[in-house]
């Protein structure tokens, strides 16, 4: 009721105002009345009408030529000013702050420019991708934490979703103990903050044993202070990445097979046998640069093996990398958890009960009539969850890890060029971000249901 | 979504034979389930109860060796340094004032989550209240309380600070970034988008970053201001770019005809936007709003990250000054179970609102 009351008395607050806006500047407030309302009532009706059927447009611009003393009773002209304000605003804003920054660096005579990029950093980066010393330049730095970034956020992006899988199923499963197990997890990991479970881990690692009673699983993995040590292949760096890309470019391939709807009047058994080959090519060609890769007098692949007090050959992973990794997939997996299970239980009853009727198999219909409808509903809450978990390896910079972040907060410290720096991180999270995000995008697009909406 | 999901079978209180049956051995595999998860259950909650409870160290005099022989938790350290956690650096004597202004800001919280106070005016009458009557209490100088700077606030007491601000500047900003979004002139949604977009690409420690250290760079001097209100802002301005969206959905979300009945009835777009279609997009968004409160109480523990004593950061300080070094878990724990309470007791609300507004 009194929202009611509230309405109408503003309504005809209003309603007295409207209706003598055109002469409000001419005339006081007391000239306001029941004369105008009909003066202007046929009028307003008259414009809806010329618009609707598209004609009489002299009439229109007469009439808006009449009132052209009325300029900002007009409503394009009304847009028209209020933008142009907004932008003078803006812009003026935008100056003010400019020659602000201007003034404060020559105040502190620093001056500006991408230059300090070709100078060498000083400095040395603990975890790099790529072979690295004090004597590189800043340029080549950012570059090693920004791939560093995105290894991190793939990685721990991929482990997240496994473990997101595994539990968000057994949240939904018959079975009572797994569900308790599930929820209890994800209810610790999604309650606490991300940056308290990392300085958590970070300090337990501390609790690590040193090299000589290294934790040893089947004598493939060991895990000590220094790190986690695992077998690896005895090839350039070059090589591994030319074997990753084509399995990657092989995967994408098929994705795009099976999702796109150019081929979507192939048969379906052309579609998966025009698969399997891209795939197997894959794998050949992966194979193929492994074998060429290594040295003819060298093992395949190379085992970690203890000598002395340290350990030789494999790969080493660093403590930093490990726990960043560790904690982000746990957190991230919690998340993940839930989007699953909310995915799989917005799957229409209707559609379960309609495959038992056709007798599928529980595989038959967990793989043919859940995921793929779960996934259409998960898929834009995995792209924001994949979004915050690439965003979220900034707290690497807890645990020392050299993202870019990092590499970003050191050179500040060293070079004094915070400005720059500043526009290169956000750069680069824009870009990564952004590619990101229009990645999912094409593939929502490519599962979504067709039809309404469509702009193609 | 919402109709499958209520159509999910209810948590079983009472278990009849058949139902035991399907939740425990519908299959092999679920069988080998159920031992494998109940064996892990009974597993970390022995180890939990051991280490938590019966070889635990509770007295206060105790010192690393008296901990390490009883071999389970070091409680000493909370019972030792739990003023350190809750209130930081904070003046000892003074720990009441923090302590009630804590209250008051919880009691706020809770007030604003009963339906009896979503009214615009109440809204704002209960959360400036109380805002208030924390800064008070914990700034002093007037009422015969002595003047304590900001400097040496800390703890439960600033994360609580940095939370209530954070919502109380974030949501008008929130409301009014949605609107200019949805704003009828091109200009003006376009670079509201563009920000938009812009600051949610970019992660909170960015933007904390900008706040505390490019700022005094770009504004002039006047402008610049102490440093905890800076990232408060950076902070703020992070959680509007979300709510405003979150907003912006709820927005999308009211019928179409409202808003044509509204101006059908001529009212001008002040009253418009929020007699009719904010406080529906709000009900809507309920949900994602108070989620987006939760996420923004554990994000204030990014502070720690640029040099301010939080509850995180002064935990870190409570066990890695002095004898503590070696109960790192304990105080860990401790603060986790202060976070835990407050972001599950918020997020239960949600979903208790959720399933009440269906």
């Amino acid at each position: 009721m009194k929202f009611r009351a509230i309405v109408s008395k503003s309504v005809k607050r209003f309603s007295d105002k409207n209706c003598g806006k055109n002469k409000e500047r001419e005339h006081s407030a007391q000239s306001i009345s029941a004369k105008n309302a009909l003066e202007r009532l046929p009028k307003s009706v008259k414009r809806f009408s010329d618009k609707r059927r598209g004609e009489n447009k002299g009439l229109e611009q007469e009439r808006d030529s009449k009132i052209a003393h009325f300029a900002l009773a007009d409503r394009r002209f009304r847009t028209f000013v209020y933008q142009l304000l907004f932008g003078v605003l803006l812009v003026i804003l935008l100056i003010a702050a400019a020659l602000t920054t201007y003034h404060n660096l020559q105040a502190q005579g620093i001056t500006s420019g991408f230059g300090f990029l070709w100078r060498s950093t000083g400095w040395n980066v603990g975890v790099a991708l790529l072979p690295v010393s004090a004597l590189d330049p800043y340029w080549y730095v950012i570059l090693l934490g920004f791939l560093n970034t995105l290894f991190a956020g793939l990685v721990s992006l991929l482990l997240a979703t496994m473990i997101g899988t595994v539990i968000g199923l057994a949240r939904i499963s018959d079975n009572i103990p797994a569900r308790i197990v599930a929820s209890l997890y994800v209810e610790i990991f999604r309650n606490t903050p991300l940056i308290l479970q990392l300085f958590f881990w970070y300090a337990l690692s501390g609790l690590l044993p040193a090299q000589t009673q290294s934790f040893e699983w089947a004598g493939l993995f060991y895990l000590n202070n220094r790190g986690l040590f695992l077998p690896g292949f005895n090839v350039s760096n070059l090589t591994l990445f030319l074997c990753s890309m084509s399995l990657l470019v092989a995967m994408i391939i098929v994705t795009w097979v099976l999702l796109t709807r150019w081929l979507r009047y192939w048969q379906v058994a052309h579609k998966r046998l025009c698969c399997l080959a891209v795939f197997l090519v894959g794998v050949l060609a992966a194979i193929l640069f492994l074998l060429q890769g290594h040295g003819a007098d060298t093992a395949l692949i190379d085992w970690p093996v203890r000598r002395g007090l340290n350990f030789t050959g494999g790969y080493r992973i660093q403590p930093e990398v490990m726990i960043l990794i560790f904690a982000i997939s746990l957190y991230g997996g919690a998340y993940i958890a839930e989007i699953v299970r909310g995915g799989f239980q917005a799957v229409g009853r209707g559609q379960i009960e309609a495959a038992h009727a056709l007798s599928l198999t529980p595989w038959q219909n967990f793989a043919l009539i859940r995921l793929p409808l779960a996934l259409r509903s998960m898929l834009p809450m995995l792209s924001n969850q994949y979004i915050w978990l690439i965003k979220a390896t900034t707290l690497g910079t807890v645990v020392g890890f050299t993202d870019i972040f990092l590499v970003v907060a050191t050179g500040i410290t060293q070079s004094g060029q915070t400005l720059e720096f500043i526009a290169i991180l956000m750069g680069s999270f824009l870009v990564i971000n952004l590619t990101f995000a229009r990645i999912m995008a094409a593939c929502n697009r490519a599962i979504a249901l067709k039809g309404y909406g469509d702009k193609k | 979504m919402r109709k499958a999901a209520s159509s999910l079978p209810p948590a079983p209180y009472f278990l009849s034979y058949r139902q035991l049956r399907r939740g425990f051995f519908n299959s092999w595999g679920s069988a080998l389930s159920t031992f494998l998860c109940l064996g892990l259950l009974i597993w970390l909650a022995w180890i939990l109860l051991r280490w938590a409870w019966l070889e635990a160290t509770f007295s206060t005099s105790a010192t690393f060796e008296v901990c390490r022989a009883g071999g389970g938790a070091c409680w000493s350290v909370i019972a030792n340094r739990w003023r350190i956690i809750l209130f930081g650096l904070y003046p000892h004597e003074s720990h009441w004032r923090s302590a009630l202004a804590c209250l008051s800001i919880i009691v706020t919280v809770i007030l604003i989550c009963l339906p009896v106070f979503w009214r615009v005016n109440r809204l704002i009458i209960t959360s400036v209240t109380g805002f208030a009557i924390f800064y008070i209490l914990m700034k002093g100088g007037v009422f015969g309380l002595p003047l304590i700077r900001e400097g040496q606030w800390g703890g439960l007491s600033l994360t609580l600070l940095i939370f209530s601000v954070v919502s109380l500047i974030g949501m008008p900003f929130a409301i009014m970034l949605a609107l200019l979004r949805n704003s009828s002139l091109p200009l003006v949604a376009k670079v509201t988008g563009g920000l938009i977009d812009t600051v949610r690409a970019l992660p909170m420690l960015t933007l904390l970053f900008t706040f505390a250290i490019v700022m005094p760079f770009v504004l002039p001097d006047m402008l610049v201001g102490e440093r905890l209100y800076r990232v408060i802002f950076g902070l703020a301005l992070y959680f509007a770019v979300y709510q405003a969206e979150i907003i912006r959905g709820g927005m999308q979300g009211v019928a179409k005809g409202q808003d044509e009945a509204a101006r059908a009835l001529g009212l001008p777009y002040r009253l418009r936007m929020g007699l009719v279609i904010l406080p529906q997009a709000f009900r809507i968004a309920l949900p994602a709003t108070i989620n987006q409160f939760v996420v923004s109480f554990m994000e204030t523990s990014l502070v720690t990250l640029v040099g301010f004593f939080d509850l995180l950061a002064s935990g870190n300080a409570a066990y890695r000054t002095g004898e503590w070094r070696f109960a790192f878990v304990e105080v860990y724990v401790f603060m986790a179970a202060i976070y835990f309470i407050f972001v599950f007791g918020l997020s239960r609300y949600g979903a208790y609102i959720e399933r009440k507004s269906r």
